[in-house]
């Protein structure tokens, strides 16, 4: 099986954010908990419903991440959107006049 | 513009502090998601992949620009310094806070907007033609009905949870461009004998996974029955809408389950009931509304036309833009000036807060502080001297506002797809801005003419792709994101849904498909044709052998 990790949305602004070591959360993909084992993830799963009972995060779900060279990147297009961002850019400023 | 009265005003202050009483429940864990979902949907607020997305209600498109400062203020202070121009005429902002939704909305309120009704199963925001009040084939404004229903339908407590979301648009000139035959309810006027406006009444029209052109309902309803009428129509949903399914829960679905015939026989039942109730509209509230609507104080101006004629000689870039982008105003001596949102490789319908801050500047110089946000995404200053056009166009390129592209092929529709919605299956504003860039050149664009190109990143159709004259379903192959193109739609008078062209291409494809696709169009049509009149000439085969067939265009001609 491929690796998993944990993604939710913080309640107070909708970031995106990975379910770290010790039930925390951290914006960057590259502090998550990577695991190895199917059942782990139930489990992991099942440990994200707190941070959601104590109003931290909505909607927590596992997703699969490769990981090449030390770069984790999820295996879906959507979740590696929600990871790194849209994939256009979002700023334009006005030219001088 | 219409200006909010006493009970307008303090309703809505009312509802943004139930709102922030709201978000401190939820936040302190006294609300959970499923409870707190419905009522932050009432308000505009959605989860989307990154953040919270606010949709902010534009009536029927009309804004001042006191508002458009106001949405640049919140872009910048709130969000990532821009906002998006949507389909319905409204704005969306995609990185917005929880904590801060209740603040916005005061924001917003200050200047007469709110995000209430913008989501959920009740009446959304009623739309119009964005030249209302100022188009040379208009028969009379829409926006005074729009307000009417606005009004009657704002936090309706019948109607606050229909079966489904529910969308009604108007148009007051015989060329829509409202797409009321894609609305639950397009309402199209008419003029009587007599020469008093009414309305044809279009029912069950949408797009989505299941598209529909709508049905008339009614060839002709009094303006003074506008209210019982859509009451019924509304009242005949609410009670045989389906609720159990959310893909065939739309009016749609029951109109065209049950047959108009039968569908009209309900609604004319319950408005025999009704129609002679408080629900008859007086005509002293009628010409109230319209009051809020009366043309600017124009002067009286020379027609400019020969002067214009020497600028557009002495200079090609002005004479492109003034063709493509400036429609004929009612009033001589006027024009109505379209700001194109689609420059090359930007993602439609995007502004930033500086940019809005100028085109606010630009409406209080140039066009009686008056903007109009269009269906297809772009903005509007609707009452510009003829005198001024230049200096407006020259103030437009600093901008990157002049691109000469409006209803032409880069004028594209594009929902937010997989790069921020968390509905899409693929990503819809990289293929814009491929296509804007594929085909930048004016020139060209001139000569192609009158082109609709749409695209969604999924079947729920934000980016109307069904009625493109050229449409662009994003969908989902094991992984990958390929793209399924139509031919053939149009949301016009004459509106029709688009022809499946053949099997999904990846994206590095698409703009060569379209590149076959117009050069079949240019090889074979006929003098004065436009796209879809030759489409509806020649049928799918001459395109579909030139994107799929290998074959030379030549040959198809």
């Amino acid at each position: 099986m491929s690796s998993q990790m944990i993604v939710a949305s913080r309640l107070t602004d909708g970031r995106v954010v990975f379910m770290t070591d010790g039930l925390g959360w951290s914006e960057s993909i590259d502090d998550g908990l990577i695991v190895e084992v199917a059942d782990r993830g139930a489990e992991l799963l099942e440990d994200a419903t707190r941070s959601v009972d104590e109003c931290f995060v909505v909607e927590p779900y596992l997703i699969d991440v490769a990981i090449d060279q030390g770069q984790r990147r999820p295996v879906q297009l959507r979740e590696a959107i929600r990871a790194f961002g849209p994939s256009i850019a979002t700023d334009r400023a006005v030219e001088e006049s | 513009m219409y200006r909010y009265d006493e009970f307008d005003e303090r309703l809505v202050a009312e509802r943004v502090e139930q709102f922030r009483r709201q978000v401190g429940r939820r936040l302190r864990g006294e609300l959970s998601e499923d409870q707190f979902k419905p009522l932050r949907l009432m308000n505009g607020l959605y989860m989307q992949l990154h953040a919270y997305m606010l949709r902010v209600n534009v009536p029927y498109g009309t804004l001042s620009s006191r508002q458009m400062r106001a949405f640049a203020q919140i872009a910048r202070k709130y969000d990532r310094g821009f906002g998006h121009f949507t389909t319905r005429q409204n704005i969306q902002y995609n990185w917005i806070k929880l904590e801060e939704t209740p603040d916005i909305l005061a924001a917003l309120a200050e200047v007469e907007v709110t995000a209430i009704q913008s989501s959920g199963n009740c009446v959304r925001n009623i739309t119009a033609d964005q030249y209302a009040g100022r188009a040379k084939d208009e028969l009379a404004d829409p926006r005074v009905y729009c307000e009417l229903l606005r009004q009657y339908s704002f936090l309706h407590p019948e109607f606050s949870y229909l079966p489904r979301k529910f969308k009604i648009a108007v148009t007051g000139s015989p060329h829509d461009r409202a797409a009321v035959a894609l609305h639950d309810i397009g309402l199209r006027m008419h003029l009587n004998a007599a020469g008093q406006p009414g309305f044809e009444v279009l029912v069950g029209g949408g797009q989505g996974r299941t598209p529909f052109i709508a049905h008339t309902i009614r060839d002709w309803l009094e303006p003074a029955d506008l209210l019982s009428y859509v009451e019924a129509i509304l009242r005949i949903y609410n009670l045989h809408g389906r609720r159990d399914n959310i893909h065939k829960a739309r009016i749609k679905i029951i109109v065209n389950q049950m047959g108009i015939d039968r569908y009209r026989e309900l609604v004319d039942a319950e408005w025999e009931r009704i129609r002679d109730s408080r629900l008859k509209v007086p005509q002293a509230e009628i010409d109230r509304i319209d009051a809020y609507f009366a043309p600017p104080d124009y002067e009286s101006l020379p027609d400019a036309s020969v002067e214009l004629d020497a600028l557009q000689t002495n200079n090609p870039q002005f004479a492109r833009w003034y063709a493509s982008n400036v429609i004929e105003h009612k009033v001589p001596g006027y024009s109505i000036v379209n700001l194109s949102l689609k420059p090359p490789g930007r993602p439609p319908g995007d502004l930033d807060a500086d940019r809005m801050e100028a085109v606010a500047d630009l409406a209080d110089r140039y066009s009686f502080g008056e903007i109009r946000v269009t269906h297809r995404q772009n903005l509007v200053l609707t009452d510009v001297r003829q005198s001024d056009l230049f200096e407006v166009w020259e103030a437009l390129v600093r901008l990157d506002l002049a691109t000469p592209n409006i209803g032409k092929l880069t004028d594209i529709i594009c929902c937010p797809g997989l790069d921020y919605c968390s509905l899409a299956n693929a990503r819809s504003i990289p293929v814009a801005e491929d296509l804007s860039r594929h085909f930048l050149d004016v020139d060209k664009l001139a000569v192609v003419g009158d082109l609709t190109l749409n695209i969604s990143g999924c079947m729920n159709a934000c980016g109307h792709h069904h009625v493109g004259n050229i449409g662009i379903l994003g969908v989902d192959k094991r992984g990958q994101e390929y793209f399924q193109l139509t031919l053939g739609g149009s949301s016009d008078e004459s509106a029709s849904l688009g022809d499946r062209l053949g099997r999904a291409l990846p994206q590095a494809d698409v703009p060569a498909a379209i590149d076959a696709i117009v050069e079949t169009y240019l090889a074979v049509r006929e003098d004065g044709e436009r796209f879809l009149d030759t489409y509806r000439r020649v049928g799918i085969d001459p395109f579909k052998q030139a994107v799929y067939g290998h074959a030379a265009v030549r040959a198809v001609a």
